[in-house]
């Protein structure tokens, strides 16, 4: 369970994120959709005690983010190429993970050996280093590193972005699979409104750092989220 | 549109994230290039006179004797320290600009450099006095106009050669071959070459052959840079093949290992930590300037104990003080991972000491000045182990410098290279051990040494106290060095 209270984040003058209460039940599949610059990355990096709120909190199962470093221990993320370290080939970077999250160099190489298809057999075994691989493969170790040490709380930023259409595809899959399978907390966030009505069961719209929409998916919910951002482009 | 460039360079100088220290460290650049344009032009003015009446040969003779040592000296210098021409390449090539402009205007861009210019120092001043003590004055100026072409050659050969990786190492060890083999009289390049300097004066006409190999190289290095200028030419990055390094023997440190092999590759595959490693090598041999008394106000017991330091230090001062930004281009995944800072900064602290004790290994060879110099040493590694280690890892945490890893440039005159934080972080460091050693020098030499070695020990001894002190401030710090580190 995520609990954000009263939470208030500003630049200077500019408020970029103002909510008053959310509630992330666990083993929920939530989907974060918003314009540019609605705050959802924000929210995200505050939810990983990653900046500093200047009001509120979020509580992760219970304990304060940014007192607290226990839920680190079941919380993974992958938010942007600043969770990759460029000069390691990916086989050491999922070895890394493993070896702070406690599993052993032969899990991680079954665990890992499982994404064989998704990779396209164009990360493993490469001999180039993650800061060589084009931006999509970079994605892709990204995504399947956060998945190392059968975390219960999963963060993704666009997870989609960058992918190709087949990736995307079965990126779609493999996150609904996770979420449904091992009762895990995913949050995603997405510029792609179809993507995130199929992979998530409730779906918050962030306009200029506010919650303007808290849908639970049904069938009509595209359609809804497409007429709000078509609203939103005449507006603008 | 040379405007245009012009504009677009002093944007890209004046918005970069690091504009404030990149000026002041151009400020000091400005001061050392005045420094030595005053040197050059006060041995141009007396060196006409000091040849003469000090070695009674000929001024002139004897400049162009030497001239192709400075020649050499000159490329090999300009290969390491001189920057090429670093700009924007990739964004202008889709617009209506030719090509030839482009690349004009990046190999013009260094004729800027103060390498061009210091040279002018000592010619123009050097060359009035040939005139005013009666040298042919047509002579002169060709001849100056000859060296000058020479000193415009070396820039634009060390553009031919300075994307080659070897070519710098060739140059330098020509040139220690021809000074080594001049030195012992085997072979003297300088009476072939001397002759060749000195037909610029006897034969004015000369000054077109030097100018037609500046002419040439320039046309060679603009060719150079056009054929290059593609996106899986020139301007593409240079990938090497990965090798997966696992480093099992490390295995035995525990949690601490996770850390230590990757700060293992962290060294080995980004250039700019492999050069400061490397560079940590040189402090090694700054206690020769103390122990040999060739410089003479380093001979007092005080300067030694601060160059103990330093040897057994340089990795600790030149790696140690950007922990951890070192691992700031992947802060995010540290700080989100099930791990805590101890088991962080104690890896760091690991390598440190570790690096230190072998700087103190390969500098037991000092034992030749005699043993209180080996015992010196010997203090101020326990003093760098026990007490500098924690200073610098603190420091660290203040300094929040995102450093770009896989950055080209050269760890010389590198903007990011110093900063007055870090120069004043270095302060307590230094003084504080040299205090000590005062103090119980007050009695007497060994007390002074043991002073100094027992304060390191009693570091050591407080490990976990400190430890806990510095994993607080770099919690405290944590939200505002990745916002730092976001700033690139």
């Amino acid at each position: 369970m995520i609990h954000v209270k009263q939470l208030k984040k500003s630049y200077g003058e500019k408020q970029v994120l103002a909510i008053d209460a959310l509630e992330i039940p666990s083993g929920q599949s939530f989907g974060l959709v918003g314009n540019n610059g609605a705050g959802k990355t924000t929210l995200f990096s505050a939810l990983l005690d990653l900046i500093r709120l200047n009001q509120g909190t979020i509580t992760n199962q219970e304990m304060d983010v940014s007192s607290s470093e226990t839920w680190k221990q079941f919380t993974t993320a992958f938010l942007d190429e600043t969770f990759l370290i460029g000069y390691l080939t990916p086989e050491e970077y999922f070895y890394f993970i493993g070896d702070l999250r406690g599993v052993s160099h032969s899990d991680v190489d079954a665990f890992v050996g499982q994404f064989e298809d998704f990779f396209h057999r164009e990360v493993l075994k490469q001999k180039k280093y993650l800061r060589d691989l084009s931006k999509g493969n970079q994605k892709k170790a990204g995504i399947v590193g956060a998945l190392i040490g059968s975390p219960s709380v999963i963060v993704l930023d666009e997870p989609f972005a960058n992918l190709d259409p087949s990736t995307q595809i079965r990126l779609k899959e493999l996150l609904r699979e996770w979420s449904q399978q091992k009762g895990v907390t995913l949050l995603i966030s997405s510029h792609d409104l179809q993507h995130v009505t199929e992979v998530c069961e409730r779906i918050v719209v962030l306009d200029k750092g506010e919650v303007v929409n808290d849908i639970k998916t049904q069938t009509q919910t595209l359609k809804d989220l497409e007429a709000f951002f078509t609203q939103k482009s005449q507006e603008g | 549109m040379l405007a245009q460039f012009l504009s677009l360079q002093w944007k890209s100088f004046t918005r970069s994230a690091s504009f404030s220290t990149h000026l002041s460290i151009k400020i000091l650049i400005g001061f050392l290039l005045l420094y030595f344009a005053a040197t050059f032009a006060f041995l141009g003015a007396l060196a006409y006179h000091i040849i003469q009446d000090e070695l009674a040969r000929d001024p002139l003779e004897t400049v162009n004797q030497f001239m192709i040592y400075g020649c050499f000296y000159w490329v090999v210098m300009r290969y390491f320290i001189q920057k090429t021409p670093v700009f924007n390449i990739t964004p202008l090539l889709v617009h209506p600009i030719s090509k030839n402009k482009i690349v004009h205007f990046a190999m013009g861009k260094t004729l800027s450099s103060g390498f061009n210019w210091l040279g002018l120092f000592f010619m123009i001043p050097f060359s009035i006095v040939l005139v005013v003590e009666g040298h042919n004055w047509v002579g002169v100026l060709s001849w100056f106009v000859g060296i000058m072409a020479f000193v415009m050659s070396t820039n634009y050969f060390n553009l031919l050669i300075n994307n080659n990786q070897k070519a710098g190492a060739i140059a330098l060890s020509v040139l220690a071959l021809l000074g080594g083999l001049h030195y012992v009289h085997i072979f003297d390049i300088t009476a072939y070459s001397g002759p060749v300097f000195q037909a610029l004066y006897q034969y004015p006409i000369a000054a077109l052959v030097p100018i037609a190999l500046w002419v040439f190289l320039y046309k060679a290095a603009f060719a150079d840079y056009k054929k290059e200028m593609y996106i899986d030419g020139g301007l593409a990055l240079q990938q090497a093949e990965a090798k997966t390094q696992e480093f099992t023997w490390l295995n035995q440190f525990g949690k601490t290992a996770v850390f230590l092999k990757n700060d293992l590759r962290l060294i080995l595959r980004n250039k700019r930590s492999k050069s400061t490693a490397l560079m940590s090598f040189l402090f090694l041999f700054y206690g020769l300037f103390f122990f040999t008394g060739s410089v003479e106000m380093y001979n007092s017991p005080m300067w030694s104990i601060f160059a103990g330091i330093f040897i057994s230090g340089g990795f600790l001062f030149s790696f140690g003080q950007f922990v951890p930004s070192w691992d700031s281009a992947y802060y995010p995944l540290l700080m989100t991972q099930n791990t805590s800072y101890r088991e962080y900064l104690n890896s760091k602290w690991l390598l440190i000491v570790v690096a230190t004790l072998i700087s103190w290994l390969l500098s037991t060879p000092y034992i030749y000045f005699g043993w209180d110099v080996f015992f010196l040493i010997l203090a101020a590694t326990v003093y760098n182990v026990g007490v500098n280690s924690y200073l610098v890892l603190w420091g660290g945490a203040y300094i929040k410098m995102p450093i770009d890893l896989t950055s080209n440039k050269k760890a010389f005159g590198d903007k990011q290279a110093f900063n007055i934080k870090t120069l004043l972080l270095t302060i307590p460091k230094l003084v504080l051990p040299v205090l000590i050693y005062f103090l119980g020098s007050l009695h007497s030499e060994q007390l002074g040494i043991a002073l100094v070695a027992l304060t390191g020990v009693m570091g050591l001894a407080f490990k976990n106290h400190v430890f806990s002190i510095i994993e607080r401030i770099y919690v405290a710090q944590k939200h505002k060095t990745l916002w730092a580190y976001k700033q690139k």
